[in-house]
C-alpha cells in the first residue's frame, strides 16, 4: 500500500484549505446557526471562481474521485457547511451521466459557478428507509406529466434552483422499477416549500407538489429508470463527499475545552482526546480508499457505507462523552459566558443523532452490509 | 497513491497464506499449546526465508496478517523486530529465536512476562538506559496464560550481554513491534468473523439459519469496516516507519504523520477490533463457542494475549495523547 498523496493534490489540498479559511469565517457560522440554512454562498463561489468546483463534478473529467474528496473532506474538517455544495455536485454528475444534451447546458455551468443549489426529493413522509414505498406519483396527460404528493426532509429547497424528485410513474411494476425521477425546476407552478425545524437548527423542508405539469425534457435518466438513477447518486456520493469525518471538529472543540477548563492534563480526558484522534483517523483512511477505488474505476458503494457507519457511531459516542466530561458547562448554548468550547459541545451533542439516521440509517446500512457484503442469508421478516 | 495491496503484496500474501493454512492448521495450534511454539512450523517458515529478506515492514505486515489469521504458534512479530535490529546470521537462519521485552528490567535487572521469552535464546530490551540483547538459553518454559504464549521471565544481567543502544533506539523497535502485531491482531480479526459469518448460515434454529437474524447480522456487520480500517492504519503506520519520515502530529486538521504516533495508534486499533470481533464470534457461536472443541476460543483467546502482552490499553492511549498533545503535559 502506498498512502502518499501526489504533489498536485497536496498543492490542491493547500489551495482549497486557503479558500476555506479565508471564507468560512465566525460571521458566516453565526448566520447559517442564525437563519438554519446550512450554505455559505460566499464560500461557494469563491471554491467555484478557481475551478474547483468544477473538477469535484463527477465524469465532467475535470478533476477526479481524488480531487472530490479532498474538497469535501476539507470542508467538513474546518466544519464548514458541505451538504449543500455536495448534493448540488453529486446530481450535476448524474445529470453529466444519464441527462439530456439540454438539461446538461441548463444544470452544470450553474452548478461549477458556485451558484445552483439542486435538493433531493426522495423520502416522503410515510417512505423513509424503505423509499420504493413512495406515493408521490407522476401520471400521463398528453405529452405532459402530472405531478401529485409531498416529499419530507427536502433540505435545502427554500434555496435550491432545482429538486430531483422520485415519482411513482407505473404502478402496475413491482415497486423499484415503477419510479422515475424528475428534474424538476422549483419555480414550477404548483411546488410548495414548508419549513422543518430541526433540534440541531438546521433547517430542512416538506415540500408539495400539486398538479405540477412538466413536458417529457424534465425526465432525468429513463422512465422508469429512477430507482437506477438514484443508484448513480449513491454511488458518487457514498463515504465520498462529506459525511465521514465530523469527528474532527468534535476533537478540536473538545481539545479546546479541555485547555481553557484546565482538564486537558487529566488521564480521564487525555485518554478520550486519544481515542477519537484514532477514530477520525481511520475514518479518513477509510474514506481516502473510497476515494481511491472511485479513481481507480470501482464502485466504493458498500465501502463508503461501512465508512458512514463507523464514523458516525464513533462520533456519536465521544459526542456523549465530552458533553457528560464538560458537566453543566456542557449543557450551555453558543453565546453563554461559561459554555464549553464556547457552545460547540453543546451542538456537537445536538447534532450528533442526525449522522446515524440521515444519509441511510445505520440499521439500513447493516442490513446492506450482512446481505451483500458477508453473504448472510435473507434476513428473516 | 494505492490504498490496497500491490501485486507484489499480493502474491506475499496468496504465499503465505497458503503457507500458513498447509502448515499451520488450528490442528498444529493445539498440538502447540500449552507451551504456544511449534518446532516444525518454525523451521519451515525459516524455510521460506523470510528473516534474512530485505522485507519491507510493509511487507512484513502482510505477511503477520496471514500468520495471525492462522493464528500460527511462532513468535512471528518479536523475531521480525529482533532480526532487523541484530542482523546475526543465527537470527537470520531461524537457529536463533529473538526476542524483545517491553517492559524495562525491574532493580534485579528482570525483565518479567516477555513474549516469546519463553523460546527466545536473544533477548533484547532496556536495563536501565540501556537497550542490551542479552543471548542466553531459553527456558522452554514459562507461566500458564490466556493466550497460551511463551512468556517468561528473563535475566537481562546473565549471559552474553552487549549494549546496543538507548532508549531512542528501544522505541524504535518497540513501534515496529506493535505494527507487526497490530498486522497479526487483523489477521485474527477477520478470522473470527470468517469463522461467525460461516457458522451463522450452517447453524439453524427456529428452522431458519441464525444468519438470518437480524440482531445477528448486524452484530457482524459492524466489523468488516473496522477490520479494513485496522489493516489501513496499520500498513499506514508500517510505510511511515519505513520511510523513515520524522513525520508531525497537526491533530486540529485530522494530520498525523508521526510514524510512533500511528504505530501506538494502530496496536491500539487493531487491538480493540481483534477483542471484538472474537468476542462477538464467539458470541454467536453459543454454547459451542465457549467449549474446547471449536476453533473460535483459540482466537478468542490470542486477540486478548497477543495484545495485551505489550501493555495496559489505557497506558499506550495516555502515551499517544503525549504524543498528540505534547504541550498539555509541561506544568
Ligand atoms: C435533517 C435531515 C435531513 C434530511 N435530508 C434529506 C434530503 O435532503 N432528501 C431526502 O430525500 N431525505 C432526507 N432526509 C431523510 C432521511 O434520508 C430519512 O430520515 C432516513 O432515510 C430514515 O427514514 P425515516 O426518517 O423515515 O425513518 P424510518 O425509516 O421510519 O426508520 C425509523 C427507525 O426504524 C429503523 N428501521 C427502519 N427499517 C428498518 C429495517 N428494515 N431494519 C431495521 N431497522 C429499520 C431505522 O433504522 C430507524 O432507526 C433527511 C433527514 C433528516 C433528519
Amino acid at each position: 500500500m502506498d498512502f502518499e498523496l501526489a504533489p498536485e493534490v497536496v498543492r490542491y489540498r493547500e489551495r482549497v484549505r486557503e479558500i476555506i479559511a479565508a471564507h468560512h469565517t465566525p460571521e458566516a457560522v453565526q448566520h447559517q446557526h442564525a437563519s438554519g440554512t446550512f450554505n455559505n454562498p460566499a464560500l461557494n463561489r469563491a471554491l467555484a471562481a478557481e475551478g474547483l468546483v468544477e473538477r469535484a463534478v463527477p465524469g465532467l473529467g475535470a478533476g477526479d474521485p481524488i480531487e472530490l474528496w479532498v474538497l469535501f473532506n476539507e470542508m467538513e474538517k474546518a466544519g464548514a457547511p458541505l451538504d449543500a455544495l455536495a448534493m448540488a455536485v453529486m446530481i450535476a454528475g448524474v445529470v453529466q451521466h444519464v441527462g439530456t444534451a439540454e438539461q446538461k447546458a441548463a444544470v452544470i455551468p450553474a452548478v461549477t459557478a458556485g451558484d445552483a443549489l439542486i435538493c433531493l426529493g426522495y423520502s416522503e413522509a410515510d417512505a423513509g428507509s424503505d423509499l420504493s414505498s413512495l406515493t408521490t406519483r407522476a401520471t400521463r396527460d398528453g405529452d405532459q406529466w402530472v405531478i401529485n404528493g409531498a416529499k419530507m426532509w427536502t433540505t435545502m429547497a427554500h434555496e435550491a434552483r432545482w429538486v430531483i424528485l422520485l415519482a411513482r410513474t407505473d404502478a402496475s411494476l413491482p415497486r423499484h422499477r415503477g419510479l422515475t425521477m424528475f428534474l424538476l425546476p422549483m419555480d414550477t407552478p404548483g411546488v410548495r416549500v414548508d419549513p422543518v425545524h430541526t433540534m440541531a437548527t438546521e433547517r430542512t423542508n416538506a415540500t408539495f407538489y400539486d398538479d405540477v405539469r412538466v413536458g417529457d425534457h424534465c425526465v432525468l435518466g429513463e422512465v422508469n429508470g429512477g430507482w437506477q438513477v438514484m443508484s448513480v447518486a449513491l454511488s458518487f456520493e457514498r463515504g465520498v463527499m462529506g459525511g465521514s469525518n465530523p469527528g474532527v471538529s468534535l476533537l478540536r472543540h473538545s481539545a479546546q475545552w479541555a485547555h481553557d477548563s484546565r482538564r486537558i492534563n487529566e488521564p480521564a480526558v487525555r485518554e478520550k482526546l486519544a481515542r477519537v484522534a484514532i477514530d477520525n483517523h481511520v475514518a479518513a483512511l477509510l474514506t481516502q480508499r473510497s476515494a481511491w477505488i472511485a479513481a481507480s474505476g470501482g464502485m466504493p458503494g458498500l465501502e463508503g457505507s461501512m465508512t458512514k457507519l463507523f464514523a458516525s457511531e464513533a462520533y456519536q459516542q465521544a459526542s456523549r462523552w465530552f458533553q457528560e466530561m464538560a458537566g453543566a458547562e456542557g449543557l450551555l448554548q453558543f453565546q453563554q459566558p461559561g459554555a464549553a468550547a464556547d457552545g460547540w459541545i453543546e451542538y456537537d451533542a445536538r447534532h450528533s443523532p442526525v449522522t446515524t439516521i440521515y444519509g441511510g440509517t445505520s440499521e439500513i446500512i447493516r442490513n446492506n452490509i450482512a446481505e451483500r457484503h458477508l453473504g448472510l442469508p435473507r434476513m428473516r421478516r | 497513491m494505492q490504498l490496497a495491496f500491490s501485486a507484489d503484496q499480493q502474491v506475499l500474501a496468496e504465499a503465505f497464506g497458503q503457507f500458513f493454512s498447509r502448515e499451520s492448521p488450528t490442528s498444529v495450534v493445539r498440538r502447540a499449546e500449552p507451551l504456544g511454539f511449534d518446532a516444525p512450523l518454525w523451521n519451515a517458515l525459516g524455510a521460506m526465508e523470510v528473516w534474512g529478506s530485505d522485507a519491507t515492514l510493509s511487507d512484513l505486515c502482510v505477511i503477520g496478517e496471514t500468520a495471525g489469521h492462522a493464528l500460527a504458534p511462532v513468535p512471528f512479530a518479536e523475531h521480525v523486530v529482533v532480526s532487523r535490529l541484530l542482523a546475526r546470521p543465527a537470527l537470520l537462519s531461524g537457529d536463533s529465536v529473538g526476542a524483545i521485552s517491553p517492559r524495562e528490567a525491574n532493580a534485579q535487572g528482570i525483565w518479567s512476562i516477555v513474549p516469546a521469552g519463553a523460546i527466545a535464546d536473544i533477548v533484547v530490551g532496556l536495563d536501565g538506559d540501556e537497550f542490551v540483547a542479552v543471548a542466553s538459553p531459553a527456558p522452554f518454559a514459562g507461566p500458564a496464560n490466556h493466550a497460551c504464549a511463551p512468556l517468561a521471565d528473563r535475566d537481562s544481567r546473565s549471559g552474553e550481554r552487549s549494549v546496543i543502544g538507548n532508549r531512542h533506539h528501544f522505541e524504535r523497535s518497540m513501534s515496529e513491534l506493535k505494527v507487526i502485531t497490530a498486522s497479526m491482531l487483523v489477521g485474527v480479526a477477520a478470522l473470527a468473523l470468517e469463522m461467525g459469518v460461516e457458522y451463522v448460515q450452517q447453524r439453524h434454529q427456529f428452522g431458519v439459519p441464525i444468519g438470518s437474524f437480524q440482531t445477528v447480522q448486524h452484530g457482524l456487520a459492524d466489523l468488516p469496516g473496522r477490520i479494513d480500517g485496522a489493516r489501513l492504519l496499520t500498513h499506514q503506520a508500517a510505510q511511515a516507519l519505513d520511510l523513515g519520515r520524522v513525520g508531525h502530529n497537526a491533530v486540529a486538521n485530522n494530520d498525523i504523520t508521526d510514524p510512533h504516533s500511528l504505530a501506538s495508534m494502530a496496536l491500539l486499533f487493531a487491538s480493540d477490533i481483534a477483542a471484538d470481533a472474537t468476542a462477538r464470534s464467539l458470541h454467536f457461536h453459543g454454547g459451542y463457542g465457549f467449549s474446547d472443541e471449536y476453533d473460535i476460543q483459540l482466537a478468542y483467546r490470542r486477540a486478548r494475549g497477543w495484545a495485551l502482552v505489550l501493555g495496559d490499553p489505557t497506558a499506550e492511549r495516555l502515551a499517544l495523547a503525549n504524543r498528540l498533545w505534547p504541550s498539555a503535559v509541561r506544568p
